[in-house]
This record gives C-alpha cells, sequence and structure tokens, in this order.
C-alpha cells in the first residue's frame, strides 16, 4: 500500500479487533478513505471492488470467510471473472479477494467451507492458497500487483502459525509450485492446512524407509501443472491431499491433469484424500471425522506405495 | 438530443429487421421506446463519467457516444466489434468513453456503479457514475445494496430506474406495493425524485440537477423515469401479458415525436429539417450494417483469447 497509493481495502469490520484481524494497525498507518470498513452488504462491497478496480483503482476486498463468497456470487462469477474476456480484453480488473476457508475451529457449516474448487473452475479468476507465512506474503505482493481479479484463501488455523517470514521486498510467482520436501517414492501434492499434515506424516514415513516428496501448488490458477508431472515422473506415484470434499475437488482436477499427461509414469493408481462429500459439522469430534487427518494420510500413501 | 434519440431509434428498428431476417445470433433486447431516458441523462454527462448499462443497453451506448459501425458489428458477431465478437448484445461496452458495458444480469451494474463512484472519490476527481436499472431490478438485492453503500459513503452515483412498468412478463404493480419507485430512495436517506421518462427534457433536467449534486459531493439521488418499451422484453416475444391497446396508448407519447413538438414550437427545427436529419442518420445505419456485413468474423482461437490481463 505504500508503493502504490492507488491501492484501497474494504470489509466488514476489517478496522477492529476481532477473531482474527489481518487488517491490524492498516487504518491507522493509511487512513480511513484507504481502508473502509462496510455495511452488511456482500454484493454491494464485492461489486464496489469490482468497480473501482475497473475504474483506476486497485481493490483488496477483505470477505472474511470464504462461505461468505456465495453471498457475492454473481459479482465474483459473472461480473468480475468475465468483464475483461466479454469486453474484448477493454476491461481490467485488480481486485484481490482475500477470505479464510477451512475447518479445525468447530465453527460448523457456514464458516468452515473450502471452496475453492468451485473458483477454480470458473475462467477468468486467479486462485491462490499460502500454506506458509513466508509464502502468504510473497503471493500478496504478486496478487496486488497483478491486473486479474484473484481469490486469496488463506487457512483459519493456520493464522496461528509462525514462519519465518524475510524482511525485504520480495514476491512470489503465481503458477510456481514448491516442493516442501524432496523424496523419490512417492508425489503427495497438498494444500494449505493438508500440506502440514502430510509433511508431518512425510517426516514419520522417512523413518519407515518411504521417501515422500511433498509439492505445495501454492496457486491453483495458475497451476504448475509441469512441478507435479516433473514429480510423478521421478516417483511413479500420486497422492493428492485436500480438504475440500472429494466430488469435483481439487484433486479430482490434479488426478485427471496427471493421469491425462503423466501415465506412462505411473507405477499405481491416483489417490485422493479429500473430506468426505458432507457439510462440515460442528461438533469436534464430528469435524475431525470429515476432513483428513495424518492417519487418512498416511494410509493413502501406504496403498500406492505397496 | 434529437440526433441522439433519432440515432437510438433507427439503429434498433434497423436491428429488429435484421434480426428478423438471422443476421443477428442470440437474443436481442430493443429500446424503442425509451430513448428519452437514455439521452435525457446522458447528455447531462461528461464524456469522463461513467456508465453501467443493462440488457436493453444500446440506447445507453448510442447516447454515450458508441460508434455505432463497431456496435452493428458487434451485433453480428463480427471480429471488428466492440468486444471482438466476445460479448453480443447484451455486453457492448466502450471503456475509452467511460461506457463500462450493458450487462445480462438484472441489477447487477448497480454495485460497480458504486464502485467507479469509489474511485471517483478516491482519485479526488468530480466526475460521476450513472448506474441504469429497470423496474425489475428494484427488486434485486443489489438495488437495496447499492444505494445503501453509496448513501453511507456519499457516492457520486447517479441511480436511474427506467421504469418500463414490465419485467419481462411481470407488472410492477404485483411486484411492488410502492407506486413510484422513487418512493424507496429515502428508506437509504437519499433524494427519489420521479419524471415522466417520455419527456426528454424534464429528464435532462431532473438528472442534471441531481448530476451536478453528485459533482459538488452531496452523494447519490435515485431518478425514476417513467416509460414504456414499445417491443417485447425480447425479440420474438409473444407479448400475452400486455395488451395491443395498452401499447397504442403509450406509443402515442412517442418520446421522439413529443421533441420534435417542442422543437417546431420554439421554431428551433423545422419539419423539413428534421427529415434532412432522419435522412441523415437513416444513411449514417446503412453504413454501419454494411461495416457490419462487411467486417470478417474473428479467427475461432480468438475465443482462448482475453481471459487474462
Amino acid at each position: 500500500m505504500l508503493r502504490n497509493e492507488k491501492i484501497v481495502v474494504m470489509g466488514e469490520d476489517i478496522t477492529v479487533p476481532g477473531v482474527w484481524v489481518v487488517t491490524k494497525g492498516l487504518v491507522e498507518e493509511f487512513g480511513p478513505e484507504r481502508v473502509r470498513d462496510t455495511p452488511m452488504s456482500e454484493s454491494a462491497i464485492v461489486g464496489a471492488g469490482i468497480g473501482a478496480a475497473l475504474t483506476g483503482m486497485r481493490a483488496m476486498v477483505e470477505v472474511r470467510w470464504a462461505d461468505f463468497l456465495f453471498v457475492a456470487m454473481d459479482q465474483l462469477a459473472n461480473q468480475a471473472a468475465k468483464l475483461r474476456y466479454m469486453s474484448g480484453g477493454q476491461a481490467k480488473v485488480p481486485v484481490v479477494f482475500r477470505q479464510a476457508l477451512g475447518a479445525g475451529l468447530s465453527a460448523g457449516p457456514h464458516h468452515s467451507q473450502s471452496p475453492e474448487a468451485i473458483f477454480m473452475h470458473i475462467p477468468g479468476l486467479k486462485v491462490a492458497l499460502p500454506s506458509t507465512p513466508y509464502d502468504a506474503k510473497g503471493l500478496l505482493k504478486s496478487a496486488l500487483r497483478d491486473d486479474n481479479p484473484i481469490l486469496f484463501f488463506e487457512h483459519k488455523v493456520l493464522y496461528r502459525s509462525k514462519g519465518m517470514v524475510p524482511a525485504e521486498e520480495y514476491t512470489i510467482p503465481f503458477g510456481k509450485a514448491d516442493i516442501k520436501k524432496k523424496g523419490k517414492d512417492v508425489t503427495v501434492v497438498a494444500t494449505l492446512l493438508m500440506l502440514h499434515r502430510s509433511l508431518t506424516v512425510a517426516k514419520e514415513l522417512e523413518e519407515r524407509g518411504i521417501s515422500v516428496e511433498v509439492v505445495d501448488p501454492r496457486t491453483l490458477v495458475p497451476l504448475d501443472k509441469q512441478a507435479i508431472i516433473d514429480s510423478v515422473k521421478k516417483t511413479g506415484r500420486l497422492v493428492i491431499v485436500s480438504e475440500d470434499c472429494k466430488t469435483g475437488g481439487v484433486g479430482a482436477e490434479i488426478a485427471a491433469i496427471a493421469a491425462e499427461e503423466a501415465f506412462p509414469y505411473l507405477k499405481s493408481p491416483i489417490k485422493r484424500v479429500s473430506a468426505i462429500d458432507t457439510p462440515i459439522p460442528f461438533s469436534p469430534v464430528l469435524e475431525k471425522y470429515v476432513v483428513p487427518d495424518e492417519k487418512r494420510i498416511a494410509q493413502a500413501i501406504e496403498e500406492v506405495v505397496k | 438530443m434529437y440526433r441522439k434519440m433519432l440515432t437510438i431509434r433507427l439503429f434498433e428498428e434497423e436491428v429488429v429487421k435484421l434480426f428478423s431476417r438471422g443476421l443477428i445470433p442470440g437474443f436481442l433486447h430493443t429500446y424503442i421506446g425509451e430513448e428519452a431516458v437514455a439521452v435525457g441523462v446522458i447528455s447531462a454527462l461528461r464524456k469522463d463519467d461513467y456508465v453501467t448499462s443493462t440488457h436493453r443497453g444500446h440506447g445507453h451506448c448510442i447516447a454515450k457516444g458508441a460508434d455505432i459501425n463497431r456496435m452493428m458489428a458487434e451485433l453480428f458477431g463480427k471480429g471488428t466489434g466492440y468486444c471482438k465478437g466476445k460479448g453480443g448484445s447484451m455486453h457492448i461496452a466502450d471503456f475509452e468513453l467511460n461506457m463500462l458495458g450493458a450487462n445480462g444480469i438484472v441489477g447487477a451494474g448497480l454495485p460497480l456503479a458504486c464502485g467507479a463512484g469509489l474511485s471517483i472519490k478516491m482519485r479526488k476527481t468530480d466526475q460521476v457514475a450513472v448506474g441504469f436499472f429497470g423496474d425489475g431490478a428494484s427488486n434485486e438485492g443489489t438495488f437495496h445494496e447499492s444505494l445503501n453503500l453509496a448513501a453511507v459513503w456519499s457516492l457520486p452515483v447517479l441511480f436511474v430506474c427506467e421504469n418500463n412498468q414490465y419485467a419481462v412478463s411481470y407488472h410492477v404493480h404485483k411486484a411492488s406495493l410502492v407506486n413510484n419507485l422513487a418512493e424507496r430512495a429515502s428508506a437509504y436517506g437519499i433524494p427519489g425524485i420521479t419524471v415522466d421518462g417520455c419527456d426528454a427534457v424534464s429528464v435532462n433536467d431532473a438528472a442534471s440537477q441531481a448530476i451536478d449534486r453528485a459533482r459538488k459531493g452531496k452523494g447519490p439521488t435515485l431518478l425514476e423515469c417513467k416509460t414504456y418499451r414499445w417491443r417485447g422484453h425480447y425479440e420474438g416475444d409473444p407479448q400475452t401479458y400486455r395488451t395491443k391497446d395498452e401499447v397504442a396508448t403509450w406509443m402515442k407519447k412517442c418520446p421522439i415525436s413529443l421533441f420534435e413538438e417542442r422543437l417546431y414550437a420554439t421554431k428551433i427545427m423545422t419539419k423539413d429539417s428534421a427529415e434532412e436529419v432522419r435522412a441523415k442518420i437513416r444513411k449514417q445505419v446503412e453504413e454501419a450494417v454494411k461495416f457490419a456485413k462487411d467486417s470478417p468474423y474473428p479467427e475461432p482461437e480468438s475465443a482462448a483469447t482475453d481471459v487474462f490481463a
């Protein structure tokens, strides 16, 4: 925001302390013109972000809970995603929508979804999902310099995580996966919280002689297909671990890509580890059952390695 | 204003003919009968003011100064169209004129108009944004959210309701207990005005005042224009929801004829010069058709471009 005075930030309750406040300190530094609390009007807020982006500004809209994206779905899917295309390239829509997805806080069915696959499926939207603080800074800076509408998904459980973040300026390009752990027996593609669970499992399996390579795509659109294919060429086995529900999920798309483009290298069927096809329930014991845990991830890896 | 209204009328009449002959694919929503609204409002704007439009957007485009050659080509689906054939009738836009596009989703242009208003405010210019919408859209959530947001942020937006009595087939009196939709403005604490949408001068007067208010930082206004579309919601609409008598009654209030009467009465124009203007515009429309017919279709592979900047 220092670098670009045309950035405007808006969202509900973003200037006050709350459940989590990523925008802490912003209004104090940049003032209420550039950092705006809004009435409770998701369509208007999302649409105003788009309209401002369309007319010379760069907008960052905090929708806060990924589940609330559905309240503004027309503005996202029919307007932001399509304005450039439908206008034959006349329009430019530099807007970043930031929201937290994911389960683990017993927040219930309307506050725990992982809808990233739905947005991956809409041409015209870019999708980023940083799993570490380092990735979050680099990707957000890139997002704020990108002239396209971007869905920037953060995982609410990971807000408490800590990691090394360089103080200096750096960006991470979209479409560049990160190999978070090198290995040679099986490729695990994992995102967000599942990435961390996969790394935990990979460490344990290492001690049992299974060498797991963990690939973090970091962005779903554009997706670093090549990194995934190269890894599968090396290991011959693929497990995709994603917190969204199985049917039509992120795993489904990545599995299809691998089946189409890396088939000769596969030594065993591809496996997806996803949430079961239900809304996310509230009670901790139920929530735990729905979402993949280390046990299920380990099971899947062991099955493909057999 | 006369030339602009006539251009809309003659353009739309020609497009209706071309559509019936199968030269224009897809769907068509004509602005015939409503010319005074687009022209009355937009004549009060500057070139750098923003407009967001509806599915019935040809009138707004022409009033804003769009090139009818490129409009016609877009309707034909040719590569020389405003949107390279990717948008069609419901998505024509000319961003150089700050005409941010017709829209296939009812009410969707209103949040975008708020965004334009926000952008104006932050860049500290004295531009304004106009969001057009219909009586149908006044029941969409986006209408209420947008008016409220523009009100609390004091955005320089003029919301223009083209109340043509019908939302597709649904009569406005069934859709709302409120007779004059402009009354809804008071729910948001902003001024609301109802005018005769067949009288370009009334529309222009009311719009000018609202635009002036917005430019001076005094915030948004809701302007309701009572009007009527002479043809169906879309070309091919059997229009079983209204009587031929009703249509005939409204056609007697032709906004162009009404304006002509004014011009004759004040001796600004004679019947002969009116005929000259008509002939000239007819020729321009013919040229637009020729341009569209002679233009090539876009390369099929171009369908894969312009997704991302």
